[in-house]
């Protein structure tokens, strides 16, 4: 039995490799290019490693590292806002994604089983259509000229202008991310005994007091689940803000974007991915250590 | 307690269900729009259809995206299948726990850094980058969903069968192939489609890793996006929505059948 475990291992073998190639490995690459200067070469940085200088080539290659990239960052003020918007845009988001999501998750739970399937294939099926394209249909309902304000014109109301401001990049992560919210709320809250609501209205507890002292606390796992398969990657999100929220917002993702295709300041590029790293490292591995944890239940 | 409704569950559900797909909606109804106004409703055409299969740029990109797509989701559900069996099976292995790190991580690590990553990667390795960066970066993010899909029938499955078959003198590798593949089956024929999904509708992770020649469809519309609304894109859109949706409808139409059989 011991040794058919111990080969079952070697399964690991090739996705590790391929996974220690081109994920882990790029990481290094990213913090030694953040270390760099900018050059106006191809590869547009420099000191370049050179591996044929030897041990001499090495040491001539770490002594011209510095931290000025870094320094450059936190002087610049455009950087700190960028820094603390996306924390901004990603926490409020989050927590605008629970108040709609839960609600949401909850009545698909309540529902018969096979309204429940229709409605988990109809939560699952925009998780599968393009963000891209999402992101886009958007665009044509918040536009000055759009149909939002068509609408509005039409019962009499005054135009909003919603594209290219803080309010669109908001409905755009919470469009964008609501089933990432819905799905794992809804995996804890259909999978809850029910008689354990009954126990407490037998108890006296009225509706809402039973809701808030035993539904709402033993769905905590998939609260902090959803929040972080959001949040995470709302910091770093790209196409949002850059496509609805216009020129004048910042966030990281679009400041890495910037620097690296507009610019072509590599090292920036490089120290924000690595600034946004660090303060990413903490929620995702508490998001692995909780899959983890699923995993070991689910087994 | 009863199991009905409230007002407030309906409400729930019809603003969220509503908020998700009006835009979509939206979007395939004015793609059928005569004007080219996004909001002036100038009666039925499918001119944009006709215009769009004339567009050579946008046929390029849908088949450099859909070639990518094929190789990458293979790529992934392939090394993705190794990883779930050595996370489900393999018990405390070393190096586990970076393993698994490296399985979760890149579902919730901003893409940008992600490309980025890549790309440094490509040029540090002197490789010109193009199709094969692109379909090999896809690989790498997409094979980490597909364990986790793959994992999740994989822990569920009864390992017992397949231990039979090895007392019975059948080897280990054998009875993976004659008895647990078919059983995950359709974990991963899931896990491809959802690889494949990902790799069609891919912009960030693309656009740092493609070349000259490599343009993919996301790119190629975001770029149009960007410029301005273009009703071909309106266009390219509904079909899109309309292969995923049937896809995703037949499969789920298939297993409610298969259920209500069992």
């Amino acid at each position: 039995m011991k040794a058919r475990r111990d080969r079952t291992g070697l399964a690991a073998l090739a996705p590790f490799l391929w996974l220690g190639l081109f994920f882990l490995f790029p990481f290094l690459l990213v913090a030694k290019l953040s270390l760099s200067d900018t050059a106006l070469a191809i590869p547009p940085y420099t000191p370049r490693l050179d591996w044929s200088g030897g041990i001499a080539g090495l040491k001539t290659f770490f002594a011209a590292l510095d931290f000025e990239t870094y320094a450059r960052l936190t002087s610049d003020r455009l950087y700190i806002v960028a820094y603390l918007s996306s924390l901004k845009f990603a926490a409020i988001s989050t927590g605008i994604l629970l108040l709609i999501g839960y609600p949401l998750a909850y009545a698909m739970a309540r529902c018969a089983p096979a309204a429940r399937q229709a409605l988990l294939m109809a939560m699952i099926l925009p998780f599968w259509t393009s963000f891209l394209i999402r992101v886009y249909a958007l665009i044509g309902i918040l536009k000055p000229e759009g149909l939002l304000n068509t609408a509005l014109r039409a019962v009499g109301l005054g135009p909003l202008n919603i594209l290219n401001t803080e309010t669109a990049i908001y409905i755009g992560l919470v469009y964008a991310y609501l089933p990432f919210m819905v799905l794992p709320l809804y995996a804890v809250l259909e999978r809850q005994q029910h008689d354990l609501l009954e126990a407490a209205a037998d108890l006296g507890c009225t509706p809402f007091e039973a809701f808030w002292r035993v539904t709402f606390p033993l769905s905590l796992p998939g609260v902090a689940a959803g929040a972080l398969l959001c949040f995470i990657p709302m910091v770093g999100e790209f196409v949002i803000p850059d496509l609805l929220g216009g020129s004048s917002t910042l966030m990281l993702g679009k400041t890495i974007w910037t620097e690296f295709f507009a610019n072509r300041d590599w090292p920036a590029a490089s120290a924000v991915a690595i600034v946004l790293l660090f303060t990413l490292v903490v929620p995702i591995v508490l998001y692995q250590r909780q899959q983890a944890k699923l995993m070991e239940a689910g087994r | 307690m009863k199991r009905g409704l409230t007002t407030f569950n309906i409400a729930s559900l019809v603003i969220g269900f509503g908020f998700l797909y009006l835009p979509i909606v939206l979007l395939v109804i004015y793609s059928f729009n005569a004007s080219r106004l996004v909001t002036v409703w100038g009666g039925f055409s499918t001119k944009w259809y006709a215009s769009l299969f004339r567009n050579e740029q946008l046929l390029d990109a849908i088949w450099v995206t859909f070639r990518i797509g094929l190789i990458s989701a293979t790529i992934a559900t392939v090394l993705g299948t190794f990883a779930a069996v050595a996370l489900v099976r393999a018990g405390r292995f070393r190096g586990r726990t970076l393993f698994s790190g490296m399985i979760f991580a890149p579902l919730v690590m901003p893409e940008v850094i992600l490309g980025l990553s890549l790309l440094l990667l490509f040029v540090s390795l002197g490789l010109p980058r193009g199709f094969w960066t692109v379909t090999v970066s896809h690989a790498t993010v997409t094979m980490c969903y597909a364990a986790v899909v793959i994992q999740a029938r994989l822990s569920a499955f009864d390992r017992q069968l397949e231990e039979a078959a090895q007392d019975l003198g059948c080897p280990p590798i054998k009875a993976f192939f004659a008895i647990t593949l078919p059983n995950i089956a359709p974990a991963v024929a899931a896990a491809w489609m959802l690889a494949f999904t990902l790799s069609l509708d891919d912009l960030v992770i693309a656009s740092f890793t493609s070349g000259p020649g490599s343009t993919t469809l996301p790119m190629r519309i975001y770029s149009q996006v960007r410029l301005g609304v273009s009703p071909e894109i309106n266009a390219v859109s509904t079909l899109l929505i309309g292969l995923v949706a049937t896809g995703v409808i037949a499969v789920y139409l298939f297993q409610m059948r298969k259920r209500r059989e069992a």
